[in-house]
């Protein structure tokens, strides 16, 4: 069954470098910025995989820490892209 | 217990599949808002399932501790709302900035 | 039930207690107390953010959300399988194209909802909210999941029967 964990772990980090490809070429920053959040959501992923491969609970609470840095921080982009600057 | 790790691996083998649809989505659709199509609704519910299957072998592996299945219902829960909201944001500023929409029969973006 | 501003002020402590016993774990009486104290001054700075206004029949409007909740779910399992099934096609059947539509919601957490449910939903996605007439701008993938949208109009009425803010 721990094997099982670390053949999904490796499988999402090959999905998070079918993603890369989009950063690099995506035309444009908006692809980039979408690239860069879904790499974000499968790291969260990844965390809570190997929190239970190599057996420590701690990293439960990383994951749910970086969910919400990566929640904001895609906000904050949109929010100047949209505007041209954070303040009105 | 064999039937408890069964459903989990199905549970793990489902969101593996939705995680890899989600990304092959990202590199075959020809532009941006059909891009967040596939990212924003795949990614979600892939991510959603393999946390909800380690959540089913946490709780018949370790039964001493209940706080730690609440915290990742807590981080499915999070996620569900979060990520279609970041992606009506960046489809948002997209559309105001003027990035044009694709139609049938034109070149890729 | 109760007044609108009140429920806020309590349900808002609620909230907050309940993630202060989660995200810890420890019950001994030192963490305890810090959490209820802290709690308290969480609330106090911020406890209009989660209830607007005051608006009535809080309590029966949280009940009905819980129970719009599984058929959410299901819509999601269906609009993956539809994108599935998009995605790994050899020929991509996809036609964007952009639908506008107005609603009766005029509520900020009841137009939320609805943005959330149409991009969880199969081949959708929310472009632009107005709020002052309920306009929604939709990004559909192709002409079926628009049409279902735009002429069933099944979500907009499950979701003003939750809200109970029907036509005007």
């Amino acid at each position: 069954m721990v094997f099982i964990f670390l053949v999904t772990g490796l499988l999402i980090a090959v999905a998070i470098g079918l993603s890369l490809y989009r950063v690099v070429a995506g035309p444009g920053v908006f692809n980039r910025t979408a690239a860069v959040n879904v790499i974000g959501t499968k790291t969260i992923i990844l965390l809570v995989v190997l929190g239970y491969y190599c057996e420590r609970p701690y990293f439960f609470d990383i994951a749910l820490l970086y969910a919400m840095i990566n929640f904001i921080g895609t906000l904050v982009f949109a929010k100047y892209l949209e505007r041209g600057n954070l303040w009105s | 217990m064999v039937i408890i790790h069964g459903i989990v691996v199905a549970f793990l083998g489902a969101g593996l599949f939705f995680t890899f649809v989600g990304s092959i989505g990202l590199l075959r659709f020809p532009d941006f808002y059909t891009r967040l199509h596939a990212t924003g609704k795949c990614d979600t519910l892939g991510g959603g399932l393999i946390i909800l299957g380690l959540l089913l072998y946490h709780l018949f592996q370790y039964p001493g501790t209940p706080l730690v299945p609440a915290k990742l219902l807590f981080l499915v829960l999070f996620v569900f709302i979060a990520n279609p909201t970041a992606t009506h944001a960046l489809m948002k500023a997209a559309y105001k900035t003027g990035v044009k929409p694709w139609c049938l029969g034109e070149r890729r973006q | 039930m109760m007044e609108g501003r009140k429920f806020g002020i309590v349900l808002t402590f609620c909230i907050m207690a309940l993630f202060w016993v989660l995200l810890s774990g420890m019950f001994d009486a030192f963490h305890l107390i810090s959490g209820l104290i802290c709690c308290s001054i969480v609330t106090f700075l911020s406890h209009d953010l989660l209830v607007k206004g005051r608006s009535q029949k809080q309590f029966l409007k949280s009940i009905r959300l819980a129970l719009y909740i599984p058929w959410e779910f299901w819509q999601i399992v269906l609009a993956n399988i539809d994108v599935a099934y998009r995605v790994l096609h050899p020929r991509m059947p996809i036609d964007p194209l952009i639908i506008e539509f107005e609603t009766s919601l005029r509520g900020e957490f009841s137009l939320v909802t609805l943005a959330n449910s149409i991009t969880l939903t199969p081949g959708t996605i929310t472009i632009l909210v107005e709020p002052e007439r309920g306009k929604f701008w939709v990004h559909a993938i192709a002409k079926e999941p628009g049409d279902a949208l735009l002429v069933d109009q099944t979500m907009q009425k499950k979701v003003a029967d939750v809200f109970m803010e029907w036509e005007r």
